[in-house]
């Protein structure tokens, strides 16, 4: 409970969690809260400046740009979450075994990881992208995979610590299988490092889906992507900046919640 | 390195050939391309080939614009290179002076409002910061060009757009390095024989702080080699990251390959020079 309390008394984090919490409700209510379908196409009232009826003006098309932004809500927190879970999925086996079992395999991973490390996220999931084609559902698996190698580095060095603690010796002594010992004893506690990285994570997830989309490798037109729609503002940033406007800022304040958000777990939960 | 770049590039599904020839082309004719760019040959005799190739310096020509890869790549690598310079000095001015004043008044006003606009740096999309700038400078004061090459006015809007975003994460490193170092005995000696306070934050502080500084800085370059593939699209500046879109969307194997093989071979590059300025900085560190 004292976790809690000091997470509450930190200012960065419950703005974080605050943004965070209407970011999450606002993909969660998506189809209550958006006024009209963020894929109807009304040619005769394109590129309108924002007004009552449209509060975030329309798009070349005529789309309601609010609505649109409110179900990318959806598709930001989806991609967060599937590509965050796919790279734990690939990542946190891929760590403990190099913890745990030392030797050759550490070296032979820690080798991979290193080397992939080395790239940038954004040009390794456009790697994976080349291979699949673009897409939406593809454009996920290439973040989840572009950030295995993170979650590997991590895992390892948190495991490496708590295996040297007392109380696994202690388990040891109990018996009990050593994988057994892993899954039970040590990988609880390396979810403090795990939690506020995965929380950076599904931060970075989100800006490199917006990118993917922008550079017409992510989701296509019509979904209401943020990266998307701002790959199409593009054209009428001239005639009509809004529509660039209000997608960037939206990415922009979710971002930078889940980041004042992943800050703050770290200064509670890592002083 | 070669075998895992070819490896990649193979395994995007399409046929180059019958894109290349169009919907209405004979199946003869997708085949005589096919025998020109050899890709009816097998897989290991097509890698052999490629290797042959790069160890001469031949990437291969283009299977859309059948000019050779290298002079082009060459020319777009330049491009980039300079985008991505310009990028990391501005990110290492603006975030370095940021994280150094941050960390010397720590707790002031000019501290909050540094640390909150770093942050503000990491979590804006590269691409984004680009546009408003364009609609800033370009569409509404109309002081500097939106797009493409030429001079140094052209320089600067993708560079700042580079450069912020460099300069939150650079910002956020030097503000930790320095506050750690400032907290140690050495720098209260120093503060205790009477040295100024600027002496004692750039001559002892400052340069204790620089090693996890230059890591991140080096870590930037690469990380800002691949935002540049963004800035690129946003200002039609014809770099390597432009170059690397358009041959992947035209399944364009030789292109594919030779960019990415350029981008990887520049990013080991950088590594390389971090780990070697490291014995320059700090004279406990040897190489091995």
């Amino acid at each position: 409970m004292t976790t809690l309390r000091r997470l509450a008394r930190h200012r960065g984090a419950c703005v974080g969690a605050a943004v965070v919490l209407v970011f999450a409700l606002v993909a969660v209510l998506a189809p209550w809260l958006a006024p009209y379908d963020p894929e109807a196409i009304v040619l005769a009232a394109n590129l309108q400046a924002p007004s009552g009826g449209h509060p975030f003006g329309t798009d070349s098309l005529g789309r309601d740009v609010l609505s649109r932004t409110i179900w990318g809500a959806r598709i930001s927190l989806t991609i967060g979450f599937v590509s965050v879970a796919l790279a734990m999925l690939g990542g946190v086996p891929l760590g403990a075994l190099a913890a745990w079992r030392g030797g050759w395999a550490d070296r032979a991973i820690m080798r991979a990881v290193d080397v992939l490390l080395s790239f940038p996220t954004i040009l390794l999931a456009i790697v994976v992208i080349t291979i699949f084609g673009p897409g939406l559902g593809h454009a996920m698996l290439a973040i989840g995979v572009a950030q295995v190698p993170l979650y590997a580095r991590l895992t390892r060095a948190a495991v490496l610590r708590v295996k040297g603690l007392s109380f696994v010796e202690a388990a040891r002594a109990t018996g009990g299988g050593e994988w057994r010992l892993l899954v039970r004893h040590v990988l609880p506690n390396c979810l403090p490092p795990l939690l506020v990285q995965s929380t950076l994570l599904f931060a970075t997830a989100i800006l490199s889906a917006a990118y993917l989309g922008f550079l017409g490798l992510g989701a296509q037109p019509p979904t209401p992507e943020w990266g998307t729609m701002l790959a199409k503002a593009r054209d009428f940033l001239r005639t009509a900046p809004h529509i660039s406007i209000f997608p960037g800022v939206t990415i922009m304040l979710t971002v930078l919640g889940l980041n004042l958000l992943g800050d703050g777990l770290r200064d509670v939960l890592e002083p | 390195m070669t075998l895992l770049v070819f490896a990649i590039v193979r395994l995007i599904p399409g046929d180059p050939a019958r894109l290349l020839a169009g919907d209405f082309a004979t199946d003869q004719i997708v085949d005589e391309l096919r025998q020109r760019w050899r890709l009816n040959d097998p897989l290991p005799v097509q890698y052999a080939v490629y290797v042959g190739g790069v160890l001469r310096g031949d990437l291969g020509r283009s299977i859309t614009t059948s000019t050779p890869v290298r002079p082009e790549l060459v020319e777009r690598f330049l491009r980039t290179l300079e985008l991505a310079v310009a990028g990391v000095v501005l990110a290492a001015v603006i975030g370095g002076a940021a994280g150094i004043v941050s960390a010397v008044r720590r707790s002031s006003l000019t501290d909050y409002v540094a640390t909150a606009l770093a942050l503000t740096g990491i979590s804006t999309p590269i691409f984004w910061s680009g546009l408003l700038l364009i609609l800033l400078f370009s569409v509404r004061l109309e002081w500097l060009p939106a797009g493409g090459t030429g001079s140094l006015r052209h320089l600067v809007l993708p560079a700042l757009s580079l450069g912020l975003f460099g300069a939150g994460v650079l910002a956020r490193q030097t503000r930790s390095g320095m506050l750690e170092v400032l907290g140690q005995d050495f720098v209260r000696t120093a503060r205790a024989k009477g040295l100024p306070e600027r002496s004692v934050v750039v001559k002892h502080a400052l340069k204790n702080a620089l090693i996890p500084v230059v890591t991140v800085l080096g870590d930037q370059f690469g990380r800002l080699l691949g935002g540049a593939i963004l800035t690129e699209t946003v200002f039609a500046w014809p770099g390597m990251g432009r170059y690397l879109i358009e041959a992947i969307s035209q399944r364009d194997y030789p292109a594919v390959q030779g960019a990415i093989l350029v981008f990887a071979a520049a990013v080991v590059a950088v590594n390389l020079l971090v780990d070697l300025s490291y014995g320059l900085l700090d004279p406990r560190v040897h190489a091995e």
